[in-house]
């Protein structure tokens, strides 16, 4: 079993190249904004099997094309999801529709790819406004196991992935006091310290779990490259190869200043390859992100504050000083409080322009900046020749609510924007 | 470092203008919801509005307001809350009629504030869900600053939660996680909500023709002994004679049915379905009733019984002539129903005017308030919110609200005021660690400290 992910990594480049549309079709008379580039009014864009093969003010029609008119319309790239729970869960409330996490601490092993439900009705209602594409990732423990980046549109994982595995998922220890209210105003509550001190036990536990563990795998990748006559193969311990191999990065989970911290110090320690995710206070280490440089996944930007007395706009003015402080970000619909709703992403990153974003920065980090940080920068994010043509056709600004998506392209390939929610609303509005 | 939090709403109150001066807005796009939406002026005096219009006279004394370039529409009504009340649920029993929001107001709760900074003036605080009756709702202004009594909107028909469908049942199966009841609760089925709900109002029926019968008797100067009074029972009398607004928390279109046949059997209106994420499939129904729908714009599939739910509801109702609101339910969300709003452009269609009732003038009528707020008319309560853009963008952001004409939200204000804040925290922390070295000198002394003055403040 020690080939399994190659095997599905030759299944995925050969779905690839079946999946290909043979169609060639161009779109033009729209106002394209490539997002890498300056936008280009009444432009085109040449799409052919499947990838993007020409963008420009005119482009000639090849023989056989389709011409798509789009006279008073906008083309952008597709926008990317940088985490959701696409594919994995159905009804959040429903034990038996969801298989976001397993049991167990460490879990490199698990592949989201594997239980990602192609026929979810979530797929069609998300990319209806605009989203092309997603990271899925698993969840609890500490290495919860492997993200998947796909695109929305598929009959199987294999039509879907961009990448399968993404990146390697770690939940990073943190001191946990029981209580909602634990912080606030439990100062002297009986009991309170003592509660302490057993998270505080238990977190030094699981970091020195944790290091061991990834002590173990250096270990074993020694030893399998040694490829003694004993040698077993251990599936947790083969899965953190390509990590420790570099090969893809560690996505790990960390929200307080503190945690943040030991995880870039922990990643540094282990040379890994790290993209934080959420990072609800990541203004605070601003400079060491930057310095080591670390991109960001962030938590959904409309939530509450962190602290009740926090600027009541601190969650809305975070992207804005990550961008100042160059630090790299994507905007993503998961996280703490979060409805969710991956449809709304495009709102997560028009949220934070009233309050210090520039508005380019914000559209970069639903498109271009997420395809850089999970390493697919040249295949996906913006529209240029020899990337995926997953593509949307828009009325308007696509992270203003009121734009509507009128047509989509994931590579290359018409997609249909009806969901259930549409159909529902036809069927009840005609009764 | 929470415990200093609380000095710090205090310093954030409102700025109260001096009675009978007038304060005039100008420059403004006026959307006022019922009377279109202009270039012009708004004036203000005694915290009412006296007139709104392209031009309004300034008069002399009067403190201006240059909006330019800037949008005042009605401040935001929030028809679902849970914000500013220290318990939200007494699951314990199926029937909570006896407890009530108005009893745990908490004015110091920060979501107070940050409502404000999203515009809103106006918010339906309700009992939660976890039983088919729940208790009594209270309407608050978001008078920050002000103290309990202060937050009560003055006047506010009274209401009462009704729950149905998943939340109720779930205290029906063990672990429910509502408050403290032990093992299983009736009703764990839709059948059992229904009885639930039939036979507390059937008690409330006899109830009220036992103080008929009393209050006859006086009439008729008989001597006559007063029924026991029930604490439980007088708020659905109320329901029973109209005198309380039902607000039912449900999903499905068979249990919103299910309900409106059971207030035409008592003889009442149920005054609005709350979520109600199916009524789009019972619109004519619903519409038929007169009853209201509040509900969300595009939550789904959290829960079995939202997996139908569609972000097309709010329009489909529009359509069929339901007076319909979108709400918040949280108070993450009740800081952005102006771009909620938009949603039902997007999804159905709604015009702009329209889509901005749905967060103003229609929870207004909802909650029976529609005299007072919900519009920008002369007459009415100066509750305004003025934004940088228009509402309906996602770029839009709060820069002034007033309520009753007095300034509760200035974002420059509040802007200014961070530096002065944070030093004062600062202080504070500082003031707490260097006690804390002088208690770790002296051992013991805290625990000492500590068993003198038990439960202190904290």
């Amino acid at each position: 079993m020690r080939t399994g992910m190659p095997v599905l990594a030759i299944l995925i480049a050969v779905a690839s190249l079946r999946a290909a549309s043979p169609d060639t079709i161009l779109l033009r008379g729209a106002t394209v904004h490539p997002v890498s580039g300056p936008d280009i009014s009444d432009g085109s864009v040449l799409m052919r099997d499947g990838k993007i093969a020409e963008v420009g003010a005119r482009i000639a029609p090849p023989k056989g094309a389709r011409v798509i008119e789009l006279k008073g319309l906008h083309i952008y790239p597709g926008m990317i999801d940088s985490a959701t729970e696409i594919g994995l869960t159905e009804i959040e409330a429903v034990r038996e529709m969801s298989d976001i996490s397993d049991i167990g601490l460490f879990k490199p092993q698990l592949r989201a790819a594997t239980a990602v439900n192609p026929a979810s009705e979530h797929i069609p209602v998300t990319r209806s406004n605009g989203i092309t594409a997603v990271i899925t990732s698993p969840g609890g423990g500490i290495i919860a196991g492997q993200s998947v980046l796909m695109h929305l549109n598929g009959w199987t994982m294999e039509d879907m992935a961009v990448r399968a595995p993404v990146a390697m998922r770690l939940e990073f220890p943190q001191i946990r006091t029981p209580g909602r209210f634990g912080g606030a105003g439990g100062g002297g509550t009986p009991g309170r310290e003592s509660a302490y001190a057993a998270a505080k036990k238990r977190y030094e536990q699981q970091i020195s779990e944790l290091n061991d563990f990834m002590e173990s795998a250096r270990r074993y990748r020694q030893a399998k490259a040694a490829a003694g006559p004993d040698f077993a193969t251990d599936l947790k311990l083969e899965a953190m190869i390509p990590v420790l191999d570099g090969k893809i990065p560690m996505l790990i989970r960390a929200e307080k200043e503190k945690t943040i911290k030991e995880a870039i110090a922990f990643a540094d320690k282990q040379k890994l390859h790290m993209i934080l995710e959420r990072g609800t206070e990541s203004w605070k280490v601003a400079a060491e992100l930057k310095a080591h440089n670390i991109p960001v996944v962030l938590p959904p930007t409309l939530r509450l504050p962190e602290e009740e007395d926090e600027p009541y706009d601190k969650p809305f003015s975070i992207p804005g000083e990550l961008s100042k402080a160059g630090v790299k970000f994507a905007f993503a619909s998961f996280g703490p409080g979060s409805e969710d709703n991956p449809r709304n992403l495009p709102y997560e990153a028009s949220a934070a322009v009233g309050f210090g974003l520039p508005y380019d920065e914000a559209l970069k980090a639903v498109t271009l900046y997420a395809a850089q940080i999970w390493g697919v920068g040249d295949e996906l994010g913006s529209i240029e020749k020899g990337k995926w043509a997953d593509l949307i056709v828009t009325d308007g600004d696509p992270l203003e609510t009121r734009t509507q998506i009128k047509q989509m392209f994931i590579k290359g390939a018409s997609v249909d924007l009806d969901n259930k929610h549409h159909r529902l609303y036809e069927k009840y509005l005609a009764r | 470092m929470n415990r200093f939090t609380v000095f710090l709403p205090a310093l954030l109150a409102a700025t109260p203008l001096v009675a009978g001066e007038a304060t005039v807005i100008r420059n403004a796009t006026v959307i006022t919801v019922t009377k279109g939406t202009f270039q012009g002026s708004i004036l203000i005096r005694d915290g009412k509005i006296v007139e709104a219009g392209e031009k309004v006279l300034i008069p002399d004394g009067a403190r201006v307001i240059d909006a330019g370039g800037q949008f005042v529409m009605p401040g935001i009504i929030d028809c679902h809350s849970h914000i500013a009340a220290d318990s939200i649920n007494e699951g314990a029993v199926a029937v909570s009629s006896m407890v009530g929001i108005e009893d745990v107001i908490n004015p110091d709760d920060i979501d107070i504030y940050r409502a404000l900074a999203g515009g809103v003036t106006t918010a339906n605080v309700l009992h939660g869900s976890a039983n088919p009756i729940g208790g009594k709702c209270q309407v608050m202004k978001m008078r920050w600053g002000k103290d309990a009594e202060g937050l009560k909107f003055e006047g506010a028909m009274p209401g009462i939660k009704f729950a149905l469908g998943e939340n109720v049942k779930r205290s029906g199966s063990a672990g429910n996680g509502f408050g403290a009841s032990p093992g299983l609760r009736y009703p764990a089925s839709r059948m059992g909500v229904e009885d639930v709900i039939r036979e507390a109002l059937t008690q409330a029926r006899a109830y009220q023709k036992e103080w008929r019968d009393y209050q006859a008797k006086l009439d008729r100067h008989e001597q006559a002994i007063p029924p026991r009074r029930d604490l439980k029972l007088d708020p659905l009398v109320e329901v029973l004679e109209g005198k309380r607004y039902v607000h039912a928390h449900c999903y499905r279109a068979d249990e919103i049915l299910m309900l409106l046949r059971v207030a035409d059997e008592f003889g009442f209106k149920i005054r609005t379905l709350q979520h109600g994420l199916e009524a789009y499939k019972v619109a004519k129904e619903i519409a038929a009733e007169g009853v209201g729908v509040s509900t969300f714009s595009d939550w789904w599939a959290y829960k079995a019984e939202a997996f139908d739910a569609i972000p097309y509801n709010a329009a489909i109702l529009v359509r069929k002539g339901v007076l319909v609101s979108l709400n918040s339910d949280s108070a993450e969300l009740m800081r952005h129903l102006n771009t909620e709003a938009a949603k039902a452009m997007k999804y159905g269609g709604l015009n702009e005017t329209e889509a901005i009732s749905l967060v103003t003038i229609n929870p207004a009528k909802q909650l029976g308030i529609e005299g007072r707020v919900g519009s920008i008319e002369p007459g009415k309560d100066a509750d305004l919110a003025i934004f940088d853009k228009h509402p309906l963008s996602n770029y839009a952001k709060v820069e002034k609200v007033f309520i009753d004409g007095e300034l509760y939200f200035d974002r420059e204000k509040d802007l200014e005021e961070r530096p002065g804040k944070e030093l004062r925290k600062k202080a504070l922390i500082d003031k707490e660690k260097a006690q804390e070295k002088k208690d770790r000198r002296r051992p013991g002394q805290t625990e000492d400290k500590k068993s003198e003055a038990p439960g202190g403040v904290q």
